[in-house]
């Protein structure tokens, strides 16, 4: 365990950028929850990896927190009921990944009663192991709500004996984003009873609760909370500067701990692991509530909501329902986005349905999206160097890129690039540069399964050749010995003399 | 007329120290040449680390392998393969030192990615595509259902020839959803805007 213990002392990253705050406007309400839609698409799967085996049929009738899907698989998240009614068909629905496609969604029509399943909480975690803990957060489908929704079990899972802090991420940096705030605000206690259940389940000494400077009455609310529980000490809340992009991970555990989480490692290597504040008030209600993850705040904003909000949604809830529930659109609304301005992903359609990243819909009016200016050549201004925010050259990568040469980008460690559109947002020549990272990263996942579809095929032919020949072989040997046998001409009658006394031997007794 | 006052003796040194110099020197590049000489195998391996191992035959040869010996020997062209596309000889060309050239049509076309499905309706277990298999992708028995591993297929299309009930489809291989490349900056912006 080192000295000083992430908290202590507050650090800083490379890069960034100072965004003006449109937070404001979705935060005069408390959250409340929207009524039911008609028809809910839960979602089977999320980015690669699909939701496992189906348990229930179309035409069942489920309750409120059933399982929909079962899987044995830590990076294969169950999903559940998010309220009872009518199981319909497995269709295919139009999703924020890919952009423009469709992905599998199960239909389900609520009947209106909002009917609970019985709850299955984990007794007595205090004394629980981790193993146990970490399969109970499987079975409810937990996974990080931040946006990225990588699986929470798999997060958790494996032997760190030198891990020693968790880290709630409540640094919410996007500027229009502010459901984490509102969920700070409102349920400071499940958040840091969740810290303390992650702590339980990798053997952490300490939870850190990172807020933004700008969130003064949640430090206030947060420290309140800790006062009431009886947390042995170990929770700390500690401000970080509101800097574009510091709720990344990797660069929240750099200004917490002063080290960068290294290249082709885990923030475990740290000794850090880092949640969302969202993902633990989830995982506190699964495991003392024992209620699965089924619906999550969702802040409804952007100049384009007549009444910005935040709504506390059911996963499969299409966005449309949401924008009703917000009092709809208001002037020309031309562009609609799932996250936040800066990393957010523009969406085809407001039928998609909630998922559980889905944190913030933003709808965009002409004004906000119309270009700044017509896309020019770069100039290696060195700008977008200075703002990145991960130590890259995003000038490089672009030129790579721009030119197929993936193998180049791949050396300029484009796989560290985060996304956060920082580069993009200072070029004077208005290129979209972290369109080309995305295509760039997924191109290189791509190349990589079809080196190892090929390494396959190569291994699979070779043993089947080698098969081949010892066959071949084999055969060879065995005339070989048919033929020396024929050579001896007196060994070969005396077997056949053999045989035919077995013969008349056997004819004899009848 | 006078000879310069030459130093036999120690002419003669000069050249023999030198000459032992140039020997030596000479037997370790030589003993070292044969030593380190590109080796024939790991040439026929790097270009086979290029071939996308499809294992379909169409270059001429019964594999992937044999054709990158082939490739080695001298004996076959780099632009035989048409899974590995324009892109797959490109790649040949550079790792050979020589210009890439066209594709060789009349080998194949160059298509997507391809998997075999075997209708298990129609097929009557005649076990023939199992053994035409070149990756054993293919599992069943006799007189019993076949099916294809798709994991493991690469599309070759061997099987589809042997077939007696023509029971085996290509279809395309469901690849992982990809965000689309960026649509590269048009050169005339920059006239454009001096225009």
């Amino acid at each position: 365990m080192p000295e000083t213990l992430p908290g202590d002392r507050i650090f800083s990253f490379p890069g960034g950028l100072k965004l003006k705050h449109h937070k404001q406007m979705a935060c005069r309400e408390p959250v409340r929850r929207p009524p039911l839609p008609e028809r809910l698409y839960v979602p089977l799967g999320q980015h690669q990896g699909e939701s496992g085996e189906l348990l229930v049929a179309e035409g069942d009738r489920v309750l409120k927190g059933q399982p929909l899907t079962a899987s044995g698989d830590d990076f294969i998240v169950p999903a559940h009921a998010p309220t009872s009614g009518t199981v319909g068909a497995v269709v295919q629905h139009p999703a924020a990944f890919p952009p423009g496609g469709t992905r599998r969604c199960l239909v389900l029509d609520p009947d209106g009663e909002d009917q609970w399943c019985d709850p299955d909480p984990l007794e007595e975690w205090q004394k629980r192991s981790g193993v146990e803990i970490i399969d109970h957060l499987h079975g409810a489908g937990l996974a990080g709500m931040g946006g990225a929704m990588f699986p929470t079990a798999a997060k958790l899972r494996g032997d760190w004996p030198d891990l020693h802090t968790v880290i709630l991420n409540g640094a919410e940096c996007e500027p229009y984003i502010a459901c984490d705030e509102m969920l700070m605000r409102e349920r400071p206690e499940a958040i840091i009873r969740g810290g303390l259940i992650l702590a339980r389940a990798v053997g952490a000494q300490r939870v850190v609760i990172a807020i933004e400077d700008r969130m003064g009455a949640v430090r206030d609310k947060l420290e309140a909370a800790c006062q009431q529980i009886d947390t042995d000490g170990i929770v700390r809340i500690v401000q970080v500067l509101t800097i574009y992009p510091e709720g990344g991970e990797r660069q929240l555990i750099q200004t917490l701990t002063g080290k960068e989480v290294p290249h082709n490692g885990l923030p475990q290597d740290l000794g850090v692991v880092c949640h969302n504040v969202a993902t633990a008030a989830s995982l506190r209600d699964a495991v003392i509530d024992g209620r699965p993850l089924i619906e999550r705040i969702v802040t409804v904003t952007g100049p384009g909501i007549k009444e910005p909000c935040n709504l506390l949604a059911l996963i499969g809830t299409p966005f449309a329902h949401l924008v009703e529930a917000a009092g709809g659109y208001q002037g020309k609304v031309t562009r609609m986005v799932l996250g936040g301005p800066m990393s957010g992903t523009a969406l085809a359609s407001d039928e998609i349905p909630v998922t559980r990243g889905a944190n913030c819909l933003l709808a965009l009016t002409s004004e906000q999206v119309a270009s700044t200016g017509p896309v020019m050549p770069c100039i290696n201004c060195g700008q977008c160097v200075s703002a990145c925010p991960a130590g890259l050259l995003p000038q490089m990568l672009y030129r790579h890129l721009e030119a197929e040469q993936y193998d180049r980008a791949a050396e300029l460690n484009l796989a560290d690039c985060i996304e956060c559109g920082c580069c993009a947002q200072v070029c004077p020549s208005h290129i979209p540069l972290v369109d080309f990272y995305r295509h760039g990263r997924q191109e290189l996942i791509r190349r990589e399964l079809d080196e190892r579809r090929a390494a396959l095929a190569r291994r699979r032919f070779e043993a089947r050749e080698a098969r081949m020949e010892r066959e071949k072989a084999e055969r060879a040997a065995r005339r070989k010995a048919r033929e020396e046998k024929l050579k001896k001409p007196d060994k070969a009658q005396d077997e056949i003399q053999a045989a035919i006394e077995r013969a008349k031997q056997k004819r004899q007794p009848k | 007329m006078t000879f310069p006052d030459y130093h036999v003796p120690e002419m003669i040194n000069a050249i023999a120290t030198l000459g032992m110099m140039t020997l030596v020197a000479g037997a370790v590049l030589a003993w070292l040449g044969r030593r380190l000489a590109p080796d024939d195998d790991s040439l026929v391996e790097r270009i086979n680390q290029v071939l996308p191992q499809t294992q379909c035959a169409q270059c001429g040869y019964p594999g992937c392998r044999p054709y990158a010996e082939a490739i080695a020997n001298g004996e076959a062209d780099i632009n035989q393969c048409p899974p590995g596309g324009e892109a797959g000889v490109r790649e040949l060309a550079d790792l050979l030192g020589t210009e890439p050239k066209p594709l060789d049509e009349s080998r194949g076309e160059h298509k997507p990615p391809m998997v075999a499905v075997i209708d298990e309706d129609r097929c009557i277990g005649c076990t023939l595509c199992i053994q035409a298999c070149p990756v054993d992708a293919i599992v069943g028995a006799a007189r019993m259902m076949h099916t294809v591993i798709e994991a493991e297929c690469t599309g070759c299309e061997l099987c589809i020839e042997p077939c007696p009930v023509d029971c085996i489809d290509l279809i395309e291989r469901q690849q992982p959803a990809n965000w689309p490349r960026p649509q590269p900056i048009p050169i005339r912006v920059r006239e454009a805007t001096h225009a």
